[in-house]
């Protein structure tokens, strides 16, 4: 269930951007291409600067995709398949920075800056007196009105 | 001779814009009226001499003058004339020129228009507008200058990347420009306010229309990039989160914020010391992206030639420019007299809220744009950061912010009521239920992302009509009330419902990708290509070559079952002069989905390879954005904004609290 | 100064860290676009191919008990031809050995590229799939690595080699292999 979603995740996410595989390279077996799209669509492609692989006409990124298709139809798993190219490219390829300490930093800064900024709020809010729920009375509305005119 | 004139001309309105500074500081310092009369006048002079140094530029890509090293490094002759004066833009030195043309044009109309605006708000503001025009007509005349002559002159030039030789390519950089720089009007009114010491709703009222200009200007320059590159790019992308489009987007989401906040300061006389924040980090996010795109600190797509030595000058510029508002933000903005109270459930709640995520989603960009360069810089791993993260955060981080929308235009000031505000809303309940349930049939139960997406558009959507509708009375009063709250309604609310519709239509279309379906194949001619529902025929393939490109084209035809629906022809062109091919999409729409076709590599034995997408509700993406910026465009024809009324209303709302004056 | 006011400052606190961060960006030799080796310190990927102009096959079992450069070069590459004058002038010197593989390639473009450029390696291997690149983690052309004695990536420079990075690196990287 929480594969489907996070594969539904990536769909969404990713599904904005169409494919430049071309058909030759495409596999027969429509679950291993489309597992191979999805894998393709994790990595950078290093020559054209954020696109994947998938979304790059580039020789690198072909050679790339030829790439996890065979070691898809190799037998790898998944995350064997990702694991043969950062090996040798390193985690730069990996378009998703890993959640590793180097990036707790970038992975939870959004949630904090909107926890404490929401903390800032509410201590905003909360030393400000309620507002009065009466109207003024004829003395102060007089009073109001001297000042306003002091005003101008 | 003519571009020496240009130069000279820049070389002048440095000095103008010097006298500018003098003139306006000085005059609203000793509160002399001829001096910032004076200063006024300055800045139009400004305007127009940066006018006509870019006219002569423009005037060297028309005759193609390569003896002109800007000309000769980024055009051609063969190239067509529309292009000849999109390449102006189309490289950084031109592109600066077209920047500080822009400053200087916001400056002639705060001079023209600043009658009625007190004198020493106006001086104050043209006088950080001519410190910024200082700073970087020194930058362009010092390391991109675009007037340098080559010697000798080479008998052709290097001609445009061809993947920019595209009209829409025309409009995207000087929409872009009105946006970000137009920012720098709403920077001014900040700096003012700030050494005026007051922040009041009449400060408000001035600023509105300024930024929501720029606001207007910058969401159709980022739907026009998105839209562009989704046909130019060959596979129906439309937002990389690369760093040049984060560096566009981010000023957007903090003006979008700066817009709602300064409703509060101007309603309610509070959020003031934020707002003036605000106004200050909005331009220095549309600097900050400057220097990221020029600087060559971040690479990506479209970056423009990268010189570190230009970026040290725009760093410098930053920390003048960013640095000193802060300080004399951290200086002067405790002094600010809070204003008036509310309730966390209130409308200026909701504005808060909406504030608050913005602002979060704006940091989240910025975080994620700059963390590589980060981590290199403290010693960690060299890594990328793509769309993943983005898609992970941001999303997420905007859902409840688009489910405010729908809530609050119906809560009331001070002190609202959020299960009123519901019960009114039960059509827009039963709006996305319908939708929920349409969006899973059609899809035959697509990805639950996207069925929900439609849903929360769907809710979003009906909102905004119900508010509007429930503020008119509509179907509870007689038809002439109706008709009269109509006709009374300032502009100002029908374009909020606009914006707030238009928003709805995007994120439709952005939730729709999801049901996206895609056919590749290898095609012969005669054969077809089943996508969607629809066939595709592959009929003929022949060259048809252009001004400067040769191309392959091929004919296909798209039917519904037997019915033709549209006739595509989808080329590769070569240019020679760059080596480089381009493939030019064909596309098919009924704005409510679009065909899309790409021509890949033919195999040499006949085959051609042949992308083709169905799209439902893609192009709702840059319609909303069109939306939006046409309810933009509506609200600021508001008669209260215009700057003559504000100045009666705002004697009239100054609160007894505020009055401190510096 | 109370709370409330130095909570004012932070703005230009934290842009005064962005600042150094950014100054960092501009610092010389810093490159985006420049990625370190994913192999540095573990072995280099075994390889077998075939050779040039017929010659003998290079493999990396030919890398015996030396330090040695591998030249990752293609007769399209035009920064190859930048440092093809001094990669001659290494292997005139005889200061490293050195050994090309040919990337993507047609052997009779090579063959007239190093007719003109001149062939200042010992030996060439043709990676016509371009999958021994990959091994080695190539992501575009010229890229020169240097494996030590026991077999191991130590060095690996992106782009084409230029004197200055000869004096900075190549020499004081031989002296520190040759030493162990």
């Amino acid at each position: 269930m929480i594969r489907a979603l996070i594969a539904a995740a990536i769909l969404l996410g990713v599904a904005q951007a169409a494919f430049a595989v071309e058909p030759s390279e495409m596999l027969a077996n429509p679950a291993l291409e489309a597992r191979a799209e999805a894998i393709g669509k994790q990595l950078r492609c290093l020559v054209c600067q954020n696109e994947s692989i998938e979304d790059s006409g580039a020789d690198l990124a072909h050679d790339l995709r030829v790439l996890i298709r065979e070691r898809l139809k190799a037998g790898d798993s998944d995350a064997q398949a990702i694991k043969y190219v950062t090996d040798r490219y390193g985690d730069f390829v990996l378009l998703k920075p890993p959640v590793e300490p180097a990036t707790y930093l970038l992975w939870f800064s959004p949630f904090v800056i909107l926890a404490v900024g929401a903390a800032g709020a509410w201590f905003y809010l909360r030393r400000r007196p309620t507002p009065p729920d009466e109207p003024l009375d004829p003395n102060q509305r007089r009073q109001l009105e001297r000042l306003l005119i002091d005003d101008q | 001779m003519i571009i020496e004139l240009g130069h000279f001309a820049l070389i002048l309105a440095l000095a103008v814009a010097l006298l500018q500074a003098g003139l306006t500081f000085t005059g609203a310092a000793r509160n002399d009226l001829n001096l910032m009369a004076a200063g006024r006048l300055a800045a139009m002079a400004q305007f127009a001499l940066i006018a006509l140094a870019f006219a002569t530029l423009v005037h060297a890509y028309f005759v193609s003058d390569f003896s002109v090293a800007n000309v000769a490094e980024n055009s051609s002759s063969a190239k067509p004339l529309l292009y000849k004066l999109t390449s102006v833009w189309g490289n950084h030195e031109g592109s600066m020129v077209l920047w500080v043309l822009i400053l200087a044009l916001y400056g002639a109309a705060i001079a023209w228009f600043g009658d009625a605006m007190p004198p020493r708000l106006c001086a104050r503001v043209l006088g950080v507008k001519a410190l910024i025009a200082i700073g970087f007509l020194l930058f362009i005349l010092l390391t991109s200058n675009p007037f340098l002559r080559l010697s000798p002159a080479p008998e052709e030039g290097m001609g445009l990347n061809p993947i920019l030789q595209d009209p829409g390519l025309a409009f995207h950089p000087p929409f872009l420009y009105l946006g970000y720089v137009g920012f720098s009007v709403a920077f001014a009114f900040a700096i003012a306010a700030l050494i005026d010491g007051r922040v009041d709703a009449a400060w408000a009222r001035w600023v509105r229309p300024w930024t929501l200009a720029s606001w207007c200007c910058l969401t159709l320059g980022i739907a026009m990039g998105s839209w562009w590159a989704y046909y130019t790019l060959g596979w129906g992308g439309w937002w990389f989160w690369d760093p040049v489009e984060n560096a566009s987007l981010m000023p957007w989401l903090a003006g979008t914020a700066l817009l709602h906040s300064a409703i509060v300061v101007e309603r309610r006389d509070t959020l003031k010391s934020w707002t003036i924040l605000l106004a200050i980090l909005t331009f220095s996010l549309s600097l900050v992206g400057t220097f990221l795109v020029r600087s060559g600190v971040l690479t990506s797509v479209h970056a423009f030639a990268l010189d570190p030595r230009r970026g040290v000058f725009i760093l410098v510029l930053l920390c003048i420019a960013i640095g000193g508002s802060l300080a004399l933000y951290a200086w002067r903005a405790p002094a600010l007299e809070p204003g008036g109270v509310f309730a966390p459930i209130s409308r200026e709640g909701a504005l808060l809220l909406n504030n608050l995520i913005l602002a979060s989603c704006c940091a989240t960009v910025f975080i994620g744009t700059l963390y590589p360069l980060f981590l290199d810089a403290v010693g960690g791993p060299k890594l990328s950061v793509g769309y993943p993260f983005f898609d992970r955060t941001f999303v997420p981080l905007m859902i409840p912010l688009l489910l405010a929308v729908g809530i609050g235009p119906l809560l009331a000031w001070k002190r609202g009521d959020v299960l009123g505000a519901l019960q009114r809303l039960w059509a827009a309940f039963a709006a996305v239920i319908a939708a929920i349930l349409i969006a899973y049939y059609l899809s035959h139960g697509g990805p639950v992302l996207s069925v929900l997406g439609i849903g929360l558009a769907a809710w979003m959507g009906a909102a905004a009509v119900v508010e509007l509708a429930d503020r008119l009375r509509l179907f509870r009063a007689p038809w002439s009330e109706v008709v009269r709250r109509a006709l009374a309604q300032p502009r100002a609310s029908y374009g909020m419902t606009l914006a707030h519709f238009g928003l709805a239509v995007t994120v439709a279309g952005i939730a729709a990708s999801g049901f996206e379906q895609q056919s590749i194949a290898l095609l012969h001619l005669g054969q077809t290509l089943p996508v969607a529902g629809y066939t595709l025929r592959f009929d003929g393939i022949g060259k048809h070559d252009g001004v400067n490109y040769t191309a392959d084209r091929g004919d296909f035809t798209l039917l519904d079952g037997t019915r033709v629906v549209a006739q595509l022809e989808p080329e590769r062109r070569f240019f020679p002069l760059q080596q480089q091919t381009v493939s030019k999409t064909a596309i098919h729409t009924n704005f409510f989905a679009d065909f899309y076709l790409a021509l890949g590599d033919p195999d040499n034995k006949g085959g051609w390879a042949v992308r083709a997408y169905w799209k439902p509700l893609v192009p709702f993406i840059w319609i909303g954005g069109v939306i939006m910026a046409f309810g933009g465009g509506v609200s600021l024809s508001d008669r209260r904004w215009r700057v003559g009324v504000a100045v009666r209303r705002a004697a009239k709302s100054a609160l007894p609290a505020n009055r401190s004056r510096a | 100064m109370s709370w409330r006011r130095a909570a004012y400052l932070l703005p230009l606190i934290a842009f005064a860290a962005l600042a150094i961060y950014l100054s960092h960006g501009l610092a010389p030799g810093y490159n985006p676009e420049l990625l370190p080796s994913a192999l540095i310190d573990k072995p280099a990927p075994a390889f077998d191919l075939v050779g040039l102009k017929g010659e003998a096959r290079l493999s990396n079992r030919a890398f015996a008990d030396e330090i040695v450069f591998v030249n990752f070069f293609a007769s399209w590459c035009v920064p190859c031809r930048e440092e093809s004058p001094v990669l001659m002038d290494l292997a005139r010197r005889n200061v490293i050995v050195l050994y090309g593989i040919d990337y993507k390639d047609k052997p009779e473009d090579a063959e007239k590229f190093l007719q003109q450029y001149g062939d200042p390696y010992r030996r060439i291997g043709v990676d016509d799939s371009g999958r021994t690149a990959i091994n080695f983690g190539v992501y575009g052309v010229p890229e020169t690595y240097a494996i030590d004695r026991t077999g191991h990536i130590r060095w690996r420079h992106v782009g084409p080699l230029t004197a200055d990075v000869v004096k900075k690196e190549i020499m004081p990287l031989l002296q520190e292999l040759g030493a162990s």
